[in-house]
This record gives structure tokens, C-alpha cells and sequence, in this order.
């Protein structure tokens, strides 16, 4: 079975009817299971669960406290490049928007891993546009090597490569690779990315397969909140997790929530997400899988997140820079997204433990990436 | 007062070890290892940061008469469990290990055959090995074989507070072991560690149960007591469960 076949068992209008068939009951019998499967997380997500989410919220904190503590994990990515060769509609560095493009250098790349190191930061998220001849992998396994001796953990968020890239990445100690559907629906993702290799929805539909055969520790999916109906995109999401899941058991999954966020010279989102229900969202994840690692960006404002530590997260990003050379090299640059929590390090730290929570800021060790298995 | 327990070269009077996961702030961990008047603390490697001289939760683990027991949780398979217990013996200085290598990170199962291959190699490297196990008899007599100085089967899966649901097996494993046997993972309340102590076990871990509660101070203290008393149960002899004896005697016919 393939992802491919998998998902076409769920039509969309199927889904969407089921959501809107969901009674109080259903809701209530949904929270009463002790294993959930991803039909209940429909239900979790649907509009007949929207009074129950002070009992989610509860939930999804007492399951998150027993499965991974009172802990966050910090990391801040590291962007790498801006060039981009896909048009997606939504994003700064689309290729059709005139910016002024960069890629960082041997020794911006360490100028920038040096400012990273000086907060602090050991757990670091490389991200880079679609532009493969300059920024291939080549380009990423020479960042990692110069990278490694500062940070304990990398991962990283580029376009969708090759199971042998992949592998190559797994052997340079790369922990974990992010990569995001965008949306699950065939013919509004087409629309979204016109032009470039992004537009092959099944390639990148693929793609965590690839990460799985590649043994990577983590694989991180996610949606852009805000291209279609949030409740529909995620629970193909949460099918998909759950068929990697059982595929590839050796890895751990983690879920981002990018809500779509204006940036310059693209269009706004189409369907707009309430803080409400992207609370909904994160309890549904947690309460239907107590062991998925659960990231928050600083895509978020600040009392949000403040607010939904406690509430089933597990990761944070902190004192973002969305800009290639962002940290030091070149502050000016343009930035993917706007973000909305502009803390520093330490004073989102300083929040965490305000909360009783404990901000971890290493939780790795090289000697587990030595590419065996 | 119990009698003390003796793992290789050490000797503990406290029967019961912890687990730092999972703590909200460091400072209530460390007030919660002492609390507890546990004598062996085990860590994740991962978790420590030996390039920082100041590295928090190694300071908040500097506790007097607390021994550190590095563990290898992270490791999916034996190469990477053995590299990571020379990294934590080059680092705090010990050769002691917890041997964790849970390949599935859901729920943490063990790796039975990966961690009999580790313990083999740790061994003969001088490592005193206490490796994390299903509770399997067979495991456990092959385990003390390969050279292990201590075994560590779980109770329920870890982190789930369910009590002693192996409880036949730890039975079985406790009646042929040669070496310590620690039952880690799972031990939900006190009641589940002093059933663990009354059963014979030579020592609990308890990670969670402390972690995760309202009170986790307070409930280091509840948890010191239980192994207390379910060890002092043991050693006195409990004395044996019966029905109520027969009304009229069976064997009464019985002439010479």
C-alpha cells in the first residue's frame, strides 16, 4: 500500500460530510476511548467538539504532562537560502516575487551558527527555498559538516529529495526533516503552486516515505493553515501520520501548524483560522496521538503561545529570524513570513519556567545519528 | 532497619532509584532526589550538555551521596548504545550504564536482541551494565550471562503508571536471578513500588509516578516509605494468604 492509494479510501467531499455529521455524542464517546483512531480525531476536529474544548484542553494536558513532562524543547532555525524556483502563491520567496535573492556563504553560514550558539540555541532547523542546482545537497551536506561541531541536533526543512539524498543526510547526522504537504487536496494544491517542481503533488505526497526508508529519526509534517478547510487538510494529515506511523516504526512524527501569515507580495490566506480552533487542532493531535511531538512557531503571537505551552505542545521555535543571513549577516534581507513572537531566547525561556515548565535546550546526542541500522 | 543492596562494587541503603525526566523545574527535581533519600539517580545522556561548564541539569544533580547512573535512552540499536556509554564514562566519570535501547519510540519498548549484544560488548569493556528489559526470564538468565551486574525489567510499558502488569513474570525473574533485579517502568503509586519490594524485587525505579504528580516532593516522600515498607514486609516474612480452614476436617477417616 502507498500513500497514494492509502489516502484515495477518504474522497474529500466524504470528509467533509462526515465532519458535518458528527453529533455530541460522538464527541463524547470520542473522549471516552482509550485508543483513538484517526476517525475520532475527525471528530475531535469537527464543529460537534467546538463546546467540549475546555475537556480537551484538560485532556490534552494531563496526556501530554504523563507522556513527555513538563518540558519544552527549544530550537531556532537557521534560514540558509532564498532562492527559490517554485511559484507558490502564498510565499515570500516564490520565484515570481522580485527579491533581492541569497544564499549564505561557508562563513555566514558560521556567523550566523555563532550568534544561533551565543543564545544558546543546540537544536537547529535548517530551511532553505526550492533551487536545486545551487542549493541541493551538496550545498546542505557541506552546511552540516561545518555546522556539527556547534549544534548537537540539526534538522532541516528543504524541498523534497531523493531516498538516497536522504540517506546521505541520515549518515551527516541530520536528526530529523520536515516537510510539508501544504494542502491535501489535488486540485487547489495545483492552483497554489503553478509553476516549478513544488507542482507535483504526488512527488512531494512521497516524500515522507523516502525520509522513512532513510531511517531519519524525525519526520515532520504539517499543512498551511489557510489555503482550505483546516478540519478536512488535517485529518488527511493525521491519516498520513498514521499510516507512516505503522510503515515506518523506528521514526518519530511531529506536527507543525503553519497558519498562513501575510508576506510581501503574496496574497492573504483564503480561509482564515481562529486562535479557538487552532487550539482544537492541537488538542485533537494530542488526544488521538499521545506520542506525536507537537511544534509551535513564532508564526504565533506571543499570548497565544504563552497560553497553549501547557495545552499539548512539546516544541517551540524562539527568537526566529525567517531571513537568510537573518541572525548577523544581513538583517535586512526579506523574510519568508512576518513572526509574531519577536522574544528573545531568554525571555521565552524565562515564560517557560514561569509556567512551571522546564525549557530544555538539549535533548540529543551526535553518537546517535552514526548512520547505522 | 532493611538490609542494604549491593550492585557490583556499591552498596545502597536505599532501595529505591529515580528517573530526572520529565520535571517541571530542575530545582524541584533536585528537591525531590533528596527528598526521596535515593542514593542512585539515572540521566539521559542527551540531556546533558558537556561542552557547557555549567550545564543546569548536571549542577541540579550534584547532590551529596547521589550517584549518577547514565543512561542511553536515544540509542536504537547496540553501535550506538555502546558509543554513547563511552561518551558518558569519558564525561561524569563512571562506568556504570543503563542500557536502554528502544528502537520504537512510541512506547519504548526494549530491544531485546540488541540489548543482549550491547551488554555482551559493555561488559568486556569493564562497564557495569544495568540493562532496561522486557520482563522475559529467559532474557533476564541470558542477560546475567553476557556479564550484566543488574537487570531492569518494567512493570508496564514506561510512563504509563499502570502498576505491576508483568507481575507473573517479575515473579519468575526474581526467583532465578543471580544478579539484582530492579523493576523500572510502569510503578504508577507507592502501592505499585511497595508490591514490587514485597514480591522480592531488590530495588524500584520511579520516573513518572514522582515527575508528574501534583506534588512531586511530597510524593518522593511517599514512594521512600513504600520501599521502605515493602522491603521490611519481605525480609520479615509475609505470612501466608489462606481461605478460611475447612469446616469439618477432610482427612478425619484417616485411622492409622
Amino acid at each position: 500500500m502507498n500513500i497514494k492509494n492509502h489516502l484515495t479510501r477518504y474522497s474529500w467531499q466524504q470528509v467533509t460530510d462526515w465532519i458535518e455529521a458528527h453529533t455530541a455524542r460522538d464527541v463524547e464517546q470520542a473522549l471516552r476511548k482509550k485508543k483513538r483512531s484517526v476517525r475520532d480525531f475527525l471528530t475531535l476536529v469537527s464543529p460537534a467538539a467546538e463546546p467540549y474544548l475546555e475537556q480537551m484542553a484538560q485532556l490534552s494536558q494531563q496526556i501530554t504532562q504523563q507522556r513527555f513532562g513538563r518540558t519544552i524543547q527549544l530550537f531556532a532555525p537557521l534560514y540558509v537560502s532564498n532562492e527559490c524556483q517554485n511559484i507558490c502563491t502564498y510565499c515570500g520567496f516564490s520565484m515570481d516575487n522580485r527579491i533581492k535573492r541569497k544564499t549564505l556563504s561557508k562563513s555566514e553560514l558560521l556567523l550566523e551558527a555563532m550568534a544561533l550558539k551565543a543564545m544558546g540555541v543546540n537544536h537547529v532547523l535548517l530551511v532553505a527555498g526550492e533551487a536545486n542546482k545551487t542549493v541541493g545537497i551538496d550545498y546542505f551536506l557541506t552546511a552540516i559538516d561545518l555546522l556539527r561541531p556547534y549544534f548537537v541536533n540539526i534538522s532541516i526543512e528543504v524541498q523534497p529529495l531523493s531516498t538516497n539524498e536522504y540517506k546521505q543526510l541520515y549518515q551527516a547526522g541530520v536528526y530529523s526533516v520536515l516537510v510539508y504537504q501544504e494542502t491535501y487536496h489535488r486540485e487547489v494544491y495545483r492552483r497554489y503552486h503553478p509553476k516549478g517542481k513544488k507542482s507535483n503533488f504526488d512527488f512531494r505526497l512521497e516524500t515522507p516515505d523516502r525520509i522513512g526508508e532513510a531511517h531519519i529519526h524525525k519526520i515532520g509534517l504539517g499543512v498551511l493553515l489557510g489555503l482550505e478547510d483546516w478540519r478536512v487538510d488535517s485529518f488527511y494529515n493525521a491519516v498520513h501520520i498514521d499510516y507512516l506511523q505503522r510503515k515506518y516504526w523506528r521514526s518519530r512524527y511531529s506536527v507543525s501548524f503553519p497558519r498562513l501569515r501575510p508576506a510581501e507580495g503574496t496574497e492573504g490566506p483564503n480561509f482564515v483560522m481562529k486562535d479557538r480552533h487552532l487550539l482544537q487542532l492541537i488538542c485533537a493531535y494530542r488526544i488521538w496521538n499521545p506520542d506525536l511531538e507537537i511544534s509551535l512557531s513564532t508564526r504565533e503571537h506571543e499570548v497565544f503561545r504563552d497560553h497553549v505551552i501547557p495545552l499539548g505542545i512539546t516544541s517551540m521555535s524562539a527568537a526566529s529570524k525567517t531571513n537568510p543571513g537573518g541572525y548577523v549577516v544581513d538583517p535586512q534581507s526579506l523574510e519568508q513570513f512576518e513572526i509574531s513572537d519577536e522574544r528573545s531566547m531568554d525571555s521565552i525561556r524565562t515564560q517557560i519556567r514561569n509556567l512551571g515548565y522546564d525549557p530544555v535546550m538539549k535533548d540529543w546526542e551526535s553518537c546517535f545519528a552514526q548512520g547505522h541500522i | 532497619m532493611t538490609s542494604t543492596l549491593q550492585i557490583a562494587n556499591k552498596t545502597f541503603r536505599s532501595r529505591l532509584f529515580l528517573g530526572t525526566g520529565k520535571f517541571g523545574n530542575l530545582d524541584g527535581m533536585n528537591k525531590a532526589i533528596t527528598r526521596s533519600q535515593t542514593q542512585l539517580v539515572t540521566m539521559a545522556l542527551k540531556r546533558v550538555d558537556f561542552q557547557n561548564q555549567n550545564d543546569e541539569l548536571l549542577s541540579f544533580l550534584q547532590i551529596p551521596e547521589v550517584d549518577l547512573l547514565p543512561n542511553t535512552s536515544g540509542a536504537r540499536n547496540a553501535s550506538e548504545a555502546v558509543l554513547a556509554a563511552q561518551l558518558a564514562r569519558e564525561a561524569i566519570q563512571t562506568n556504570w550504564i543503563k542500557l536502554e535501547i528502544h528502537p520504537d519510540p512510541r512506547y519504548l519498548m526494549p530491544d531485546p536482541i540488541e540489548t543482549l549484544q550491547a551488554t555482551q560488548q559493555l561488559a568486556a569493556m569493564g562497564f557495569i551494565v544495568l540493562p532496561y528489559i522486557h520482563a522475559d526470564p529467559v532474557l533476564c538468565k541470558r542477560l546475567e550471562e553476557a556479564g550484566s551486574s543488574a537487570v531492569m525489567p518494567l512493570g508496564a510499558p514506561i510512563g504509563s503508571n499502570k502498576g505491576l502488569r508483568t507481575r507473573d513474570f517479575l515473579e519468575i525473574i526474581i526467583e532465578q536471578s543471580q544478579v539484582p533485579v530492579i523493576v523500572d517502568a510502569g510503578i504508577g503509586a507507592p502501592s505499585d513500588a511497595a508490591l514490587a519490594m514485597e514480591l522480592g524485587a531488590d530495588a524500584v525505579l520511579v520516573n513518572t509516578a514522582i515527575a508528574a504528580a501534583s506534588d512531586p516532593i511530597e510524593m518522593a516522600e511517599a514512594f521512600r516509605l513504600a520501599v521502605i515498607s515493602g522491603r521490611l514486609a519481605y525480609e520479615s516474612g509475609l505470612a501466608p494468604k489462606s481461605s478460611a480452614a475447612s469446616s469439618s476436617p477432610l482427612t478425619e477417616f484417616l485411622i492409622d
